[in-house]
């Protein structure tokens, strides 16, 4: 238990040493979102009966956010550990593949959460946001950034340099999470993009989200939530895998 | 008693390159050992072998009894490994990466070790400075601290002294020898031949993926002990006739001649004494492990063994 518990506090130091770069940036930048969008969009219009749109938008951005930081944290933490070759002190040690996993994707989870709910708590000072069903919202991040930490720790064991990641990033992950319904209702979208969009694990994770702060959603939180818990499921049984094969770190 | 480390027909290929050829080899308790080879021999496969960092294609391992792939944990408990590259974590100051690297193999509270092995490697004025800063004979240290946090029985340094200053060196070898005397295994690569001559009990010597030679040091130097050099200035700078045929080099005015025992330098100076040329400078050379190690290189597997 030592050994995990220095792994997962390692990582969330490395994360806390730079919080402004890792923390502070990205809370700005989605407030910046969310004050433009508002500038630009209507405001006023109501997405769920009583749920005008800035309300609707800001669970969104909160999830987007989280989702982007928990994916960035496991794959940043993992790829430069490669390049820089101090992987081997994790490789040396008689960490076992499941604690190496859980340590990169709590620390993931943790960083996600801590942006979100950064995010979360200065959009309270300005909007009066509901929050109907508080543990649905929380299970929901909770599954949603730990699908994109071990999303992260596989996209940094497989990348061999940045470059790929950043590819990684920006023709996957971007496009999941713009598309997933952050921004708008997908039942605002012709029946194609909806159907689209029902392929896209990251619309479960945030029309859950939602849930649990307004009590409705595009379909229901059951089914979400069976989605992203075997989406889980799936994903971190694959990365173990490669911990346990040595992909891309043993020889 | 069991052995440290235990190597049993382990071959690897990369691809259709073979690295390593039925590599057999038991380190015994207490040992110090050296693993000597040129580059591409295949001295750090083996290493990252019995680290877990790569796998065999076949054969088996032991770390102190245990299997390096099956029972990697207990395995990896028992060693401590000092990579050849220097590789560090940016984010930490060396008394961090001490901590957690013993947090790594379970132990919470290290505080007494860890300020022990910085006092010994001389770097206890470095310990709160940032992995960063350090240069690069210090991240050298803070790797071979790195590798005892725990203590391990067995040790492996993998060209630890490579790059580094003489200082270091001297620093480096009287903490690893005192480690040695206490009870810990110590295998090394190094290219300073002198190193393992003067630290190591036992050599393997490694050529293209497979062991050559593998004696005490002094066994291994014995083999080729018949053979001496004696170099000369001579005045006149010239050998009479009947030398010609043990001379080896001649240039800068030094004569290298080949003996093959002490009693043939008799018969070598009373042939100049006659020729009436005038010894001005003697030098006797004894083999040393660099002989033998050039020596083994040239010769195949089967002429030396």
């Amino acid at each position: 238990m030592t050994a995990f518990l220095t792994l997962f506090h390692k990582e969330l130091l490395r994360f806390w040493k730079v919080s402004f770069q890792t923390v502070l940036a990205p809370m700005v930048s989605t407030l910046l979102y969310l004050l433009i969008f508002l500038q630009v969009l209507d405001a006023q219009r109501e997405v769920y009966p009583g749920i005008p749109y800035t309300i609707f938008l800001i669970p969104g951005l909160v999830m987007m956010v989280v989702i982007q930081n928990a994916f960035a944290n496991s794959s940043s933490s993992m790829i430069q550990s490669k390049i820089s070759g101090n992987i081997v002190f994790i490789l040396l040690s008689p960490l076992t593949y499941q604690q190496i996993f859980f340590a990169y994707v709590l620390a993931s989870i943790a960083r996600g959460l801590l942006v979100g709910l950064g995010v979360y708590i200065v959009t309270l000072i300005f909007f009066e946001i509901p929050l109907h069903l508080p543990l649905w919202a929380l299970l929901f991040v909770m599954l949603g950034s730990a699908i994109l930490g071990a999303l992260g720790l596989i996209a940094g064991i497989w990348a061999d340099k940045f470059d790929q990641l950043a590819a990684f990033q920006n023709f996957i992950i971007l496009p999941l999470s713009f598309l997933s319904g952050v921004f708008y209702t997908i039942h605002a979208l012709p029946a194609g993009w909806q159907y689209l969009s029902h392929l896209n694990p990251f619309f479960y994770m945030i029309d859950g989200f939602r849930y649990g702060f307004f009590g409705v959603s595009d379909i229901s939180p059951y089914v979400s939530l069976l989605i992203v818990a075997i989406c889980l499921f799936a994903i971190s049984v694959y990365a173990i895998r490669l911990l346990k094969m040595g992909y891309k770190l043993r020889h | 008693m069991l052995p440290a480390i235990e190597i049993s027909e382990v071959y690897k290929t990369y691809g259709k390159l073979p690295v390593l050829l039925d590599v057999n080899l038991e380190i015994r308790q207490g040992e110090f050992f050296a693993l000597l080879g040129p580059n591409g021999a295949g001295k750090t496969t083996l290493i990252s072998i019995i680290a877990g960092l790569t796998l065999a294609t076949s054969g088996s391992i032991r770390v102190m009894g245990y299997d390096v792939v099956t029972q990697y944990q207990n395995a990896r408990r028992n060693l401590g490994i000092v990579p050849q590259e220097l590789v560090f974590d940016p984010f930490f100051t060396v008394r961090e990466i001490l901590q957690i690297q013993s947090g790594y193999y379970g132990i919470k509270q290290n505080s007494d070790w860890i300020d022990e092995i910085l006092e010994r490697l001389d770097l206890a004025h470095k310990a709160d400075d940032n992995m960063r800063s350090l240069s690069g004979g210090m991240k050298r240290r803070v790797l071979v601290a790195q590798a005892l946090v725990h203590k391990p029985p067995v040790i492996i340094l993998d060209e630890p002294t490579a790059g580094v200053d003489v200082e270091l060196r001297q620093t480096l070898w009287e903490f690893i020898k005192q480690l040695n005397h206490d009870g810990h295994t110590v295998v090394l690569t190094t290219h300073y031949l002198e190193e393992a001559e003067t630290l190591c009990s036992r050599v393997a010597m490694l050529k293209q993926g497979q062991i050559i030679a593998l004696d005490t040091t002094q066994n291994l130097i014995n083999k080729i002990s018949h053979d001496y050099a004696v170099q000369l200035r001579l005045q006149p700078d010239v050998l009479p006739p009947e030398l010609k045929l043990l001379q080896i080099t001649h240039g800068n005015g030094i004569f290298e001649l080949h003996l093959e025992s002490y009693q043939q330098l008799e018969v070598v100076l009373a042939s100049l004494r006659t020729a009436g040329i005038q010894v001005q400078e003697l030098r006797l050379q004894q083999p040393d492990l660099e002989d033998v190690f050039l020596s083994m290189m040239k010769n195949n597997a089967t002429e030396v063994q």
